[in-house]
Parts: C-alpha cells; structure tokens; sequence
C-alpha cells in the first residue's frame, strides 16, 4: 500500500529499497548514513520480502559482496559515506569492469581525511570524474529532498538493469538526515529466482544448467586489443547514457540573466535565493543537474546567449564548477561560491556573493 | 581382440575431468594447480551438483579457473572471494558456494575478508592453495613464506625478525566456532591427491547439509617461484612445507582434533 509519511532522508531511502523489491544490502556504519542500516535492520525486511541484510566487516567487504550478489543478477545496495566510499573505490572499478548492475550511496560528509561529520559535497570528483582506476564512468544521480532520497532507489536500479552498469545516488548529510514528507509506493514483489533466470539467465551466475554455455563475472582481459575493446563498449553506454538519461531540472531560467547552477542539497539552498533575487529585481534562474554524469552540457549551452554570468554554488572549494565552464565552452564567465568543511551556506551568503560578482566583474 | 574393442568407453579407467574445459591450462608445467582444479571439478561432476554450483576465482595464477572450469564463476578482487561468496551464498542458499584462492590472496590482502567469512561460519566452501609464495606475480614474499625461504622480496630469505613468522591461517580458522571443518592435504602424488578429493568432497557435502564453513588448504608448490624443477619443488615440499604445514584433518564436524 502507497503512504504518506514524514521521515529522514536515509530512512526514506531505506524504505524505498524494501518496497522496490531489492535482493539485498551490505554496508558498514558510519555518520552520516548509519540509519540506512539501522532502519533496515529495524524492518527486518528478510520477514516483508526476503530481502537480505548484512551489516560487513569493512566497506570493502561490503562493496565485494555487492559485487557477488549482482553477479548472480540480484537487485543489490550498499551505502556509506565519504572515507567509505574512498574504500570502495576498488570495488566500484570492479562492478564497472565487469558490467555488473548495483547501486552504491554515498551520504557525502566534509574531508579530507576523517574530516568531519557534517554535510558536504565535495566528493563531486570522487564521483563524476572516475574516483576508482581505469576508464570507466558512474551514472550519477543527486536528490535534492526525502522524496528523491526515497524515488531515485527505483530510477538507479532501472538505470543499472538497462545498462549493466553501477550507479551512484550522491546525497549529502543534509538530504540524508533532514525530515521531510515522503510519499512511498506501494510494495513491488522481489524476482523470484525463475524469474530472475528468465531475464538475466544469459549472463548471471546462476549455476551452468543443461542447454547453456558457463557464464563467466570478471573484468580482466589480458590481451591489450580485447581490453581495448572492453572498453570501447563501455564508452558506447556512456554515450548512450549521456543521449538517453541525462535529467536535469530548470526554475526560472526563461528570462534569466543570470543563472545559479547547484544540485542536491546546494540546489535547495539556492531556490530560496532565487527567490531574493527576484524580489530584488535580479533576473536570475537555477538550473539543478539532477543526473553529475551525465551532466547537462546542452541545457547549459542552450542558456548562454542570455547570460551574463554564472554561480557555482557547492559545498565543496569549487569542483563541478569545472564542468559549468566546459559546458559553456567558458563563453560565459563562471564564478565559484561555496562553503566547505561541514559549513552550510545561507540564501542570504549566495546572493551577496552573487551580487558582488555582478557589480564588480559581471558588469 | 582388436583395438577398437578394446577403446570402447566402457573400458576407459582413466579420462579427462569432465567439468574441465579444452582449454590448455596456463599454469606451468609441474604445477600442483591444475591438480587442485581438477578434484574439485570431479567432486562438483561426481555430485551431480553443476547445476547448483557457483564458484568464485581469486587473483593470483588462478585467476583464470574460469578458463578451465567448466561451471558459472564469478572472479572476485584480489583477496576478497569470502566476501562475494557470503553474498551469493545468502541469497541463494540453496546453492553450492566455494572460492578458490591462493596464499597472498587468501592470507594477506584478504585476511579480513577471511576470518569474517569463517567467523558467520558462512554455508561456503574454501579451497585454499598454499604455495607459500605469490607465483602470479613473480615469487614475491608470502605470509606463508618459510623462514629463511628466498623469495624476490626476501632474497636473502625470509627474516623472521623484520618479517615475521609465517601465518597459518587454517590453524586460525579452525578455532572459529562457525569453521565446520578443516583439512590441509597436498596433491602432488596420487595418494595425496585421493586424500585432498576426500577433503573436498567432505566439504562441499557439509555445504548440503548446511554445517556451516568448510575449509580446506592444500600445500602445493611453485616450481617457477621456488625456482627448482617440478621434481625438485616436490621433494622440497615434502622436506620443508609439510613439516611447518603438516596434513591431515584439523577439524571435523566442528570438533578440534
Ligand atoms: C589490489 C591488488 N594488489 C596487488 C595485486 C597484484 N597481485 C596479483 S596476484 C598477487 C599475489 C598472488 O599470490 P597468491 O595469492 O599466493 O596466488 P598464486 O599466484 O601463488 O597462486 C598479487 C600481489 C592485485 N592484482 N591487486
Ligand atoms: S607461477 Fe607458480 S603457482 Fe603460478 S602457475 Fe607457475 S608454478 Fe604454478
């Protein structure tokens, strides 16, 4: 039965998982996620749906038995934050190699090092442009509230099945531990495994059963060619990617001069300062990636001839700024603003800051 | 009689493992894993269990089992096969789960993964091959190094005051309450060999009986690492190996020997 309830954005995503019908979660404690499992561990979904879940002994652990269960095509997450993720970055290389399909959550906390437990989002790097080894992308997806916390669950793992391919939903302490309302779908049974085979029979691990070749997992190929061309099937569905499932959102935007780019909790802030703007007389929008990679590169062309100058505004000392000035092919100038550390900047900050690059430089 | 009488099938007393592939094997010649491989293929065939059997592949030489087993295996990263085990043995219980690892896969990079892997005393199966050296990568030092033992990081043979002792990870494990059953054997000759089916059948038999983890080392040689001829590598085995690594079972239905 669908509901309306009023709950923290890792809880919401926790719940989201059990009723989209997931096989399985692995993960390790720490702040600013750790009710991802303590919610699950709660619900005891084994008794809902049969859904597994293992609190492991190390993220990496977790994220090498993430790569077990999608190698036998079940519907498998794991989640952490920011020193975990940098844990699991082996493993994500793996799932990547290897094509296996899995969804991987990061709660994004401030560092480097064991930097601090409050909300950050300065694993943008991290995250968009490789983060583990080799040539490989993650399909990334940043919720700007519970709702998205708890509807993005669905959205990665239709992305990972489509594509064979992991898929990271990148949140931050504030959209992980804030409440908010939350409408929740109604329960979606897991695959039985006959069902399971029928669809993923061709490659899963399964067991070899009569009729059929052996399915082989890995993502070695110690021939250079053929690795060469592992990869250039990899970059095929990122292209695909990039022309198929890039998401954004536009607030604003249309008579514009000048524009907020922010996603996640960054976006939320800034839908308040657009709205100071405005009162002020400042004609600015806020364009959301909602999808880091693929990111919205022609969204972003398509407003420059009416712009006079951009706002990068992250949590971070200026990361994905870098991709607002590729996208814009640096036809427009582009600014940084942003807070760093666990800080959380106001509206108010960003539209001084906005200001003052408009008066000085923007002019 | 004539010679086509005589070749029939019915008169065959020995034949290639039917759970391994035609592909030549790329381990070199001597080497105990292609021993190792095919006992644990004849037990999976011989169980009539191929159906229900998923296996996970180290890093190491034997990375490629998947190559020359002819079954579904998914290849884990280096030392981490207990933990992609645990999942597919949770969520598909009904199955046959095993992993396959070396000494530096299993004993080193993956010692946490393993101790945790025995310590839910997870319904798997491992076979762990103990060369006392990394062959993959070119005879570097093992925790399973002997002491005074060359290796191309230990060249002046293993220091056990800067380099510690060589870790008998199967004398840990055994003393897990979920380790079901422990056995270390070798298969360079055919009685060792039998014995080491023996082991391996025992284990994955626990696995349908739900005991818990089972697991089983084999002492092997690494005739390229140790630099020697695989005659050689063998009788040094005997002479050196066995007595650190002594065989036989060390624990059986769940009981310490
Ligand atoms: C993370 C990581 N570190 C190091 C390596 C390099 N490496 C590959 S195999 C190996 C050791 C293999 O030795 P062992 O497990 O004893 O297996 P053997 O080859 O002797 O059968 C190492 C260090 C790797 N592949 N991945
Ligand atoms: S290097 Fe050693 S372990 Fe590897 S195949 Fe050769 S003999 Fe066997």
């Amino acid at each position: 039965m669908s509901e309306l309830k009023l709950m923290k954005g890792n809880e919401a995503l926790a719940e989201a998982l059990i009723r989209v019908g997931a096989d399985a979660y692995f993960g390790y404690p720490i702040t600013p996620q750790s009710e991802v499992i303590e919610y699950l561990m709660t619900e005891r979904p084994e008794l809902r749906t049969g859904m597994v879940v293992l609190q492991a002994e190390s993220e990496i652990a977790a994220i090498n038995m993430v790569y077990g269960a999608a190698s036998t095509g079940k519907k498998v997450l794991t989640s952490s934050s920011s020193p975990g993720i940098s844990l699991k970055l082996e493993g994500i290389s793996y799932l990547a190699g290897a094509e296996l399909p899995a969804v991987i959550v990061n709660v994004v906390r401030g560092g480097p090092g064991l930097g601090t437990i409050q909300p950050s989002q300065a694993d943008y790097f991290q995250s968009v442009k490789g983060g583990g080894h080799g040539d490989y992308k993650l399909y990334v997806l940043a919720p700007a509230s519970v709702q998205e916390m708890a509807d993005f669950v669905e959205d990665a793992f239709d992305i990972a099945f489509k594509y064979r391919a992991p898929v990271l939903i990148l949140s931050d302490g504030v959209i992980g531990q804030m409440m908010e309302k939350v409408y929740l779908k109604e329960q979606v049974p897991r695959l039985t495994n006959e069902e399971l085979i029928e669809k993923y029979g061709s490659w899963a691990v399964t067991g070899k059963t009569k009729g059929r070749e052996r399915n082989i997992i890995t993502s070695l190929d110690l021939q250079s060619e053929k690795m060469e061309a592992r990869v250039r099937h990899l970059m095929k569905k990122y292209e695909q990617m990039e022309q198929e499932d890039m998401r954004y959102e536009k607030i604003q935007c249309d008579d514009a001069e000048y524009l907020i780019v922010a996603y996640g909790s960054s976006a939320r802030i800034s839908q308040k300062t657009v709205e100071l703007a405005r009162k002020k007389g400042i004609k600015v929008g806020l364009l959301r990636p909602i999808t880091l990679f693929p990111y919205p590169k022609k969204p972003l062309m398509d407003l420059t001839p009416q712009l006079k100058g951009i706002l990068s505004v992250e949590l971070n000392a200026g990361q994905m700024i870098e991709d607002v000035q590729l996208s814009v092919e640096f036809k427009v100038p582009v600014a940084h603003f942003g807070r760093t550390g666990g800080v959380i900047h106001t509206p108010e900050e960003i539209l001084e800051a906005l200001q003052q690059k408009i008066n000085n430089t923007w002019n | 009689m004539e010679l086509i009488d005589i070749i029939r099938p019915e008169n065959q007393v020995f034949c290639k493992t039917k759970l391994m592939t035609d592909i030549p094997l790329s381990y070199c010649p001597g080497c105990g894993h292609g021993t190792a491989h095919n006992i644990v293929m004849e037990v999976i065939d011989e169980m009539g269990i191929v159906e229900d059997t998923i296996g996970v592949a180290p890093v190491g030489c034997s990375v490629l089992a998947y190559d020359f087993m002819n079954i579904d295996i998914t290849q884990a990263a280096h030392g981490r096969a207990p933990a992609v085990a645990t999942a597919i043995s949770r969520i598909w219980p009904e199955k046959y789960v095993f992993t396959y690892q070396g000494d530096g896969d299993l004993a080193a990079i993956g010692t946490g993964e393993t101790i945790h892997a025995c310590n839910r005393g997870e319904n798997i199966v491992i076979v762990f091959v103990n060369n006392g050296i990394y062959g993959m990568t070119g005879g570097q030092m093992a925790p399973t190094t002997l002491p005074n033992m060359p290796s191309s990081t230990s060249p002046y043979g293993r220091d056990t005051t800067t380099m510690g002792f060589p870790l008998k990870m199967t004398e840990l494990v055994a003393n897990l309450p979920g380790v079901y059953f422990v056995s270390r054997q070798s298969v360079h000759t055919h009685k060792h060999a039998r014995k080491a089916k023996k082991a391996i059948e025992k284990a994955f038999e626990n696995t349908r009986l739900k005991k818990g983890l089972s697991f089983v080392e084999i002492v092997s040689n690494c005739n390229s690492g140790w630099k020697m001829t695989p005659i050689e590598s063998n009788i040094w085995m005997e002479e050196n190996m066995f007595p650190y690594f002594p065989l036989g079972d060390i624990k059986v239905d769940g009981i310490l020997k």
